[in-house]
């Protein structure tokens, strides 16, 4: 079969050629006179993943800022984009999905992912408790948008149903109900979706952390008289702030990007869009770069501050150990 | 643990044996079969083996297989292989593919108008002049106008379908007493007598279609405004020369929601008026076989959708009557659609695949799978596998049919693969008609 030989060859050749370019990187770094070999090595080893983020990132993200300025055939046109965006009912309506999604997806999946953590922890059978919660992190977001798709359908009162929730309200005597087609609940049953994938990131990271709070710190306090709920309040939990926080950000800025679902499930219709599933709509479907490269920047500015906050917690907190 | 030890290049070696089976897997009709059909028909096209060309369409699952087994003979006897991939979101992505450089080779495209956005935008090759001179000889003027764009011609109709079919059970209505009907008034009657018999709704309807959902519903207000407000009306709202929301076509909105938005009329078989949103285009028929649903408005392509063994005749399980005329003073109109066939290379072996699928050789393989029907004037109805199959090739082919092209499919892609089908569904999801033709009427570019 000459196509698995040719694929074969193409990643021996890629491999040949990574393998070139850190022993020319070596090379040049090792040869360098004694005085600067430091700033030589540093200015070696990033070098290749500098010019990367130089051409993948940081020139599309200011071309991108650019053409957030122009219109549907390239002319600058100002503000008008962002005047758009915040006056359109549309958009205004993508814009309020997404602050729905950013606030209400991390607090749930954290809290539910903790608390499962919390009460899994020491007990018989932890691992395959954790594994179960964890399984939806290992489907794609597409196919967890079609599956629930599925244990959504719909179909008349008195028929026979084919989603799973509306064959169980049928069951007990409810009529079926349409979960996906009436803004603003229609959102919280997406939410469902991305909750249900992310609380096994959470658990699994806030497991190993609880793990990880000192048994000393906990006996003290039950020997103090504190009940299970005063010792996780003031124990459990600020022993694992750095972990909360991380799980915490890494969500919301997960949450921000969520395209996927709104994609798969309803396509944007029915007043679920959020910011980047119009972004991908008014670039590409709707012929309109700017409003999209506008979109694309307004979501930059909203994950930015949570980067910068999770970089300064992380830096504290290896500050303290 | 000495299992560990092992698993570590064990399950890197199975992630790199699974990726590379990915990638390798596709594409394997590469036809060496020792097939040794008769390949003078297919001489004129000459010799390429070894050559591939990419093709990229909307066509999935049956209609796709059919269509890969209609060239089969071309790539024995020519060498050339076809890599011939499906999508439900070509729409959006051909845009995509054509800006980043990753375009296939040829693109079919369901509407002019996206076909016209992708040749102003330079990405299309114009078509060889073999094509156009087959184009000339084998179909109507008509048909060679959806292929140019300002003055150019860019590609070769494929397949057809004729619109606004109304598809019915002959046992069902035989059974009840219901007759065909002949006018609009007719079968708003005949709408409201099913209704009231309480035995069935009288239409199903289904919407659902991805990144799509919507576009079945852009059918029914094309048909009611080619019937009602006539062709002139017709041509000057596709052209854009009176407003997407002039009265006219709020009027034609209101007409269908007369049935579409009605509980007591839809939706068979599903529920109310908005499960039309949640069913899907394909399925939607379904209910009239099960005698859940009466009548179900969709093109003629709606025939590969039926089960395996559906019988497709006039005395049969299911068949089609054409959505009536309100004015019968002003003769049969008909909407419909067609694929373009367009290049984004100008390799020889492209051009002889365009050739191909321009010749009356591939209409007469391709309608002899069933299913599809082309408007090639070199091909012979007898071919066609059902009787339906062949009254819509007839109606085609009669000079007196006014034949109007699918409106949605030359507006500006902006609209008609955007905007109108998110107006259409946020009118079955409670929006006024004037609110929904208002908000596709500011959608319209301005060019």
């Amino acid at each position: 079969m000459d196509f698995i030989g040719g694929k074969l060859l193409q990643v021996v050749i890629a491999l040949a050629i990574f393998a070139a370019i850190i022993g020319i990187i070596m090379l040049v770094v090792d040869r360098a006179p004694k005085s600067v070999k430091d700033k030589v090595t540093v200015a070696g080893f990033l070098a290749p993943a500098a010019i990367l983020m130089l051409v993948g990132l940081v020139y599309p993200a200011v071309r991108t800022s650019m053409l957030a300025f122009t219109d549907a055939s390239g002319n600058g046109n100002g503000f008008d984009n962002f005047v758009w965006m915040f006056t359109q009912p549309e958009a205004l309506t993508t814009l309020r999905n997404t602050v729905i999604w950013t606030v209400l997806v991390p607090l749930l999946s954290t809290s539910f992912g903790l608390a499962y953590a919390v009460f899994i922890d020491k007990a018989r059978g932890e691992k395959v408790l954790k594994s179960l919660v964890f399984m939806p992190m290992a489907i794609s977001f597409v196919g967890a948008g079609i599956i629930w798709k599925l244990v959504y359908d719909y179909r008349g009162p008195g028929l026979e149903q084919t989603g799973v929730i509306n064959f169980l309200r049928d069951a007990l005597g409810l009529d079926p109900k349409q979960f996906l087609l009436d803004a603003p609940e229609n959102t919280i049953f997406l939410i469902v979706v991305m909750v249900w994938i992310q609380t096994g990131f959470a658990m699994v990271i806030l497991s190993a952390a609880i793990k990880g709070v000192p048994v000393e710190l906990i006996e003290a306090a039950r020997l103090d008289g504190a009940n299970a709920w005063q010792q996780f309040r003031n124990v459990t939990v600020p022993g694992i702030r750095g972990a909360l926080v991380v799980v915490l950000t890494t969500i919301t800025i997960a949450t921000l990007k969520v395209f996927d679902i709104v994609r798969t499930m309803t396509a944007g219709n029915y007043d679920t869009s959020v910011v980047a599933n119009e972004m991908y709509t008014q670039a590409f479907r709707a012929g309109e770069p700017g409003r999209g490269a506008a979109l694309a920047l307004i979501l930059f500015l909203m994950v930015l501050p949570i980067v910068v906050y999770n970089a300064r917690v992380l830096r504290k907190q290896r500050e303290i150990h | 643990m000495k299992k560990t030890k092992y698993l570590l290049p064990v399950a890197t070696a199975g992630v790199l044996a699974l990726t590379l089976s990915a990638c390798s897997g596709d594409g394997g009709g590469g036809g060496s079969t020792a097939g040794s059909s008769d390949c003078s028909a297919y001489d004129t096209y000459g010799k390429h083996d070894g050559k591939t060309v990419s093709v990229y369409s909307t066509i999935v699952d049956t209609e796709a297989t059919n269509l890969e087994e209609s060239w089969k003979q071309f790539e024995q006897c020519t060498g050339i292989t076809i890599k011939y991939e499906g999508s439900k979101e070509f729409e959006t992505q051909i845009g995509v593919r054509a800006q980043s450089g990753t375009a296939p080779d040829v693109a079919i495209f369901p509407q002019p108008g996206l076909l016209a956005t992708q040749a102003r935008a330079g990405y299309l090759k114009p078509a060889p002049k073999t094509v156009s001179d087959l184009v000339d000889k084998n179909w109507s003027p008509d048909w060679k106008k959806y292929g140019t764009v300002d003055g150019t011609y860019y590609g070769a109709p494929m397949l057809a379908n004729v619109k606004g079919y109304v598809w019915y059970s002959p046992k069902t209505f035989k059974d009840k007493g219901w007759e065909v009907p002949k006018t609009w008034a007719q079968m708003m009657d005949l709408t409201k007598k099913i209704a009231d018999d309480k035995t069935m709704k009288p239409w199903c309807a289904g919407f659902e279609s991805g990144e799509a959902t919507g576009w079945p519903g852009t059918d029914w207000i094309e048909d009611v405004v080619l019937r009602a407000q006539g062709p002139e009306v017709y041509d000057q709202w596709v052209n854009h020369q009176i407003p997407f929301n002039d009265p006219k076509i709020v009027k034609a909105f209101d007409q269908v929601g007369d049935i579409l938005l009605n509980p007591a009329y839809v939706n068979g078989g599903f529920g109310d008026p908005r499960s039309i949103l949640s069913t899907a285009f394909a399925q939607a028929g379904q209910p009239v076989l099960d005698g859940q649903c009466a009548m179900h408005h969709q093109a003629s392509f709606q025939a590969a959708n039926w089960p395996a063994g559906t019988n497709v005749a006039e005395d049969g399980d299911v068949w089609a009557f054409m959505t009536p005329p309100v004015d019968e003073s002003k003769g049969t109109a008909i909407t419909g659609g067609g694929e373009t066939v367009g290049a984004y290379k100008d390799t020889p072996e492209v051009q002889a695949y365009l050739a191909f699928m321009a010749s009356a050789d591939f209409a007469n393989n391709r309608v002899k799978l069933g299913g599809a029907i082309s408007a090639n004037k070199g091909l012979d109805p007898n071919n066609a596998q059902s009787a339906l199959d062949k009254q819509s090739i007839q109606l085609l082919q009669d000079p007196k049919t006014v034949f109007r092209f699918d409106g949605s499919d030359l507006m500006p892609s902006a609209v008609g693969s955007n905007s109108f089908w998110k107006g259409i569904v946020s009118w079955i999801n409670g929006s006024s008609s004037q609110q929904v033709t208002d908000s596709i009427e500011a959608s319209w570019p301005k060019s």
